[in-house]
């Protein structure tokens, strides 16, 4: 364990509520364990401010063991932080350097309004879900699990697009603020098994019309999505689900 | 003496256990499809439990009302949940049976469930992972096609099926997907970042809730016909927890203050493998899931103080001390055993790492046999986050774990119907205390919320509207309006105390309370002085809790504030629950209460039932009922996986 104590300075976005204009303040915090998690450290800030009577940072988070989708803002610029493959609640100071001065601010797109400094509504999302993110599939109609054979490398596929968590770090990389990599990792998982092949065409109209209907952007092949993305989700899967949609579209 | 109080009334069909919810469904009156609609269900908590029970019940006609706190259903934390689910299918051929299941389930409770209720979980089980297939949750699967399975604690069958270390995840989102199609088909109005503060009981009836929507601060009231509560466990009020930070008791808390009897609320599942705490800042704590002791072997230096690094240490200088007290179990001892194993080498002074709370697991054996690639498929996502947390490679040297609180077999008390003491209220998943006695299997958490929400509910609650008279209400009437008045002078007294404590500074000292005196290890005079403690700190609180901001607006403080409040409430109810119960049995454990090799004594004739506790005032103690647990099928044995 490091004993050596840390500071960081920390330019935050607060903002009071949607309407509120923002901006950043400065917060430094002192005598921090490089073992802390980053969201540790905001909670010591929180702390602090709550003492001295001032309003705390507000931010979302749940699990905090990177696997709910509750948190998310952005770190020097990279949704999610400077670690790749992580969700904010999995970095810790020994990702940051002593003295280093550290930006936050809010996911930003306009399918995401800001509700308070670091929070926003990323109900969009499960608006898209709503339109077609499942296998229609009433319950106790179901056959043996068994009598579904799917093949290792099948089950494998569809399990590596299934992980997505839904945090939105795609959207807000992407200059177009674009919903591309998360609507696509639900069509491509569904999409890879047979129980997902009676509504392929359907699901991808509806996922996409919805997505459209949101506010996000159009994919422009920037890739910025795939690299933030904690969950390592792969932008194969926006080819895959454009494919899809053409093929829909024909057969319609 | 045990009596049988005329208040809990369990519902639990007679005849013979094969067919006891068979012939149970039978005997429910049913609502017929066009008259489903006219029902209004509100589903509080949108987990596992909530989540199936807000699709099958939509699917079924009715209209329902989903509610959760998070800003989308899918982020409830059954998400987090890593090693499998429970089955008995038998696919393996290795002598699983519905049977063995149930045998398996109602020992590892140590004799504190009830026969009827854990036979049916696992005559459910089949069906569970059926629907979980037919909805594409991606399980693992072997090279020909089939499903995969393998091995939890308490277990020596190869029952659970997993999708690598994110089971939870998967089967929530499968859940999640079936409830959201029945938002698009117009059946489930989804209500998200709202909590719910209280219940609106009318004629001794559930009618409605107070929920807080946590955006705006607005009270907002819901009339229904059902409230369906699935807000998880109450883990949380030990501060550190494997919980999600924002899991809370706040829901099943105010019911009990409404009337809702609280079951066994000393029983608290402390999971042996999780990743030990660093330091006095630390949020929360993090499991490691359960099917790693599969592979990995638990051990710790034989002799005291050795601070060898673990490579240095041989062989034959090593305490594999599961395999040594438990042969036939070995590493995969339950966990009230295998935890309490653990602290017990730690109190010898053979825990290892920096703060002596501690043992390795280890996979060095494994590695060598079946290769590196054999673990990273299985566990690799597990070892990916072991290493994130510690900043060290779980490849290369063993983990170091210690026991954690992680889930709560204690909650409302529900009947055979999962229908609380409050007519109207049900009580799913975790939040109610039917299933795991006094201490749950591995597996068998995510097995419940979806057996209670997919296949029971959707039976029972039928059964309620098809025999009791439900004139409309609507939210004007008193008692709605009575219930918001007292849920905003609560939150209105909180933000103007205005003292110098900070409400998590209340929690951590609650938290350590908790977990010294009402933890793995408990006695009369540690639970009187935690009582005392817990009441001090409670008036402090009252006195002295600061909280910033508003009610106007997004305040988590506030939201916390709440919950903590509550927490101060329940932690005291724990600890008498625990004080009288003078015995010790699964988790709780009471050092008076032990055998010579320092086991669990049960004492059945004296404990052999379900407490459940009425509230009856803030100023007046609870009052104890008991409903008698009756064995006709297994007879309670000394629990023994030696």
């Amino acid at each position: 364990m490091n004993k050596k104590k840390m500071t960081l300075h920390l330019k935050i976005w607060r903002q009071a509520n949607a309407q509120a204009p923002g901006r950043f303040v400065l917060y430094t915090v002192k005598d921090l364990s490089p073992d802390m998690s980053f969201l540790e450290m905001l909670d010591v800030l929180n702390e602090e401010l709550t003492k001295k009577g001032e309003l705390p940072v507000e931010f979302d988070s749940d699990c905090r063991e990177g696997i709910c989708g509750t948190c998310g803002f952005v770190i020097n610029g990279v949704a999610h932080g400077p670690r790749r493959g992580r969700t904010v609640c999995q970095l810790y100071l020994r990702d940051f350097q002593d003295g280093q001065t550290v930006t936050l601010e809010p996911f930003r797109a306009k399918a995401f309004p800001v509700i308070k400094d670091l929070v926003v509504d990323r109900s969009a999302f499960d608006r898209i879900m709503a339109a077609g993110g499942y296998i229609s599939v009433d319950t106790g109609s179901a056959p043996d699990a068994n009598s579904i054979l799917i093949p290792k490398e099948v089950a494998e596929a569809a399990f590596d697009a299934a992980a997505c968590i839904g945090c939105g770090a795609c959207v807000a990389a992407c200059p177009n603020a674009s919903a591309s990599l998360f609507v696509s990792a639900k069509i491509a998982h569904l999409a890879l098994l047979p129980q997902g092949q009676p509504e392929r065409h359907r699901r991808v109209l509806k996922m996409v019309a919805q997505m459209d209907k949101e506010n996000f952007g159009n994919c422009s092949n920037h890739g910025e999505c795939e690299a933030v993305c904690p969950k390592n989700i792969s932008i194969k899967y926006i080819a895959l689900m454009r494919r899809d949609y053409l093929r829909a579209l024909l057969a319609k | 003496m045990i009596t049988a109080s005329p208040k809990l009334v369990s519902k639990i069909p007679s005849g013979p256990i094969e067919s006891r919810w068979t012939r149970h469904k039978d005997s429910l009156k049913l609502v017929s499809p066009t008259n489903k609609r006219k029902f209004t269900i509100l589903v509080v908590g949108t987990g596992l439990a909530g989540a199936s029970a807000a699709a099958s019940l939509a699917e079924l006609g009715y209209n329902v009302k989903a509610f959760c706190i998070q800003d989308s259903p899918r982020r409830a934390h059954s998400i987090a949940a890593q090693g499998g689910i429970n089955a008995a299918k038998n696919y393996r051929n290795d002598g699983d049976s519905v049977w063995r299941l149930f045998y398996d389930t109602i020992k590892g409770g140590d004799f504190r469930a009830r026969e009827a209720n854990v036979y049916r979980l696992a005559e459910l089980s089949v069906n569970i992972i059926d629907q979980c297939v037919a909805q594409g949750v991606p399980f693992a699967r072997e090279y020909g096609g089939l499903l995969d399975n393998r091995s939890f604690g308490g277990a020596q069958v190869s029952r659970t099926f997993y999708a690598r270390g994110q089971t939870g995840q998967q089967l929530l989102l499968g859940a999640y997907g079936a409830m959201m199609r029945q938002v698009e088909e117009g059946r489930v109005a989804l209500y998200p970042r709202r909590e719910m503060l209280d219940l609106v009981v009318i004629n001794g009836q559930a009618r409605g809730i107070i929920c807080r929507n946590l955006v705006t601060g607005q009270l907002e009231a819901y009339a229904g016909d059902a409230v369906v509560l699935c807000t998880g466990g109450y883990g949380n009020a030990y501060f550190l927890a494997t919980y999600a930070k924002n899991s809370n008791a706040t829901a099943i808390w105010r019911c009990y203050k409404r009337g809702a009897f609280f079951a066994n609320p000393c029983f608290t599942q402390i999971h042996p493998t999780c990743i030990p705490v660093t330091g006095d800042y630390q949020s929360k704590l993090t499991l490691m899931s359960e099917s790693l002791r599969n592979d990995g072997r638990v051990w710790v230096p034989k002799k005291k103080g050795d601070t060898r690094p673990p490579n240095e240490i041989p062989e034959d200088e090593r305490d594999y001390f599961l395999e040594r007290r438990y042969p036939s179990y070995g590493n995969l001892a339950p966990r009230d055993i295998a935890s309490r194993a653990v602290k017990a080498v730690c109190d010898e002074g053979r825990g290892v790492g920096a703060s002596g709370r501690a043992v390795y697991l280890d996979f060095s054996d494994t590695i060598r046999e079946k290769g590196l690639d054999y673990i990273k498929e299985k566990y690799g996502n597990l070892f990916e986050m072991y290493q994130h947390i510690t900043g060290e490679d779980p490849y290369k040297v063993p983990m170091r774990i210690y026991p954690a609180v992680h889930y709560t077999m204690g909650g409302l008390w529900v009947d055979y119907n999962l229908m609380s003491t409050i007519p109207g209220l049900f009580v799913l998943g975790e939040a109610n205390f039917s299933d795991h006695g006094a201490n749950r299997l591995g597996a068998s958490a995510l097995m419940q919320g979806l057996a209670d929400g997919y296949f029971i509910i959707p039976y029972t609650i039928g059964d309620y509207f098809a025999s009791v008279s439900l004139p409309k209400v609507s939210t004007d009437r008193d008692e709605f309006r009575d219930a918001q008045a007292s849920v905003e002078a609560k939150l209105k007294k909180l933000l103007a105390i205005q003292g110098k404590k900070t409400v998590l500074e209340f929690h951590r000292e609650l938290g350590l309370l908790l977990w010294d005196y009402v933890g793995m290890a408990r006695n009369a005079q540690g639970l009187q002085h935690a009582i005392e403690k817990i009441r001090a700190l409670r008036q402090e609180f009252w006195q002295n809790v600061q909280v910033p901001g508003s009610n106007d607006m997004l305040n988590k403080s506030l939201e916390m504030a709440g919950r903590v409040a509550d927490f101060l409430e329940l932690a005291e109810l724990m600890a008498i629950d625990a004080l009288h119960r003078e015995e010790s049995c699964g988790a709780h454990f009471r050092e008076e209460y032990q055998t010579p090799d320092g086991e669990a004594l049960r004492n059945d004739e004296k404990f052999a039932y379900v407490a459940a506790w009425e509230y009856k005032g803030d100023d007046q103690p609870p009052e104890l009922h008991q409903e008698p647990l009756i064995f006709e099928f297994v007879k309670p044995t000394v629990r023994s996986y030696k």
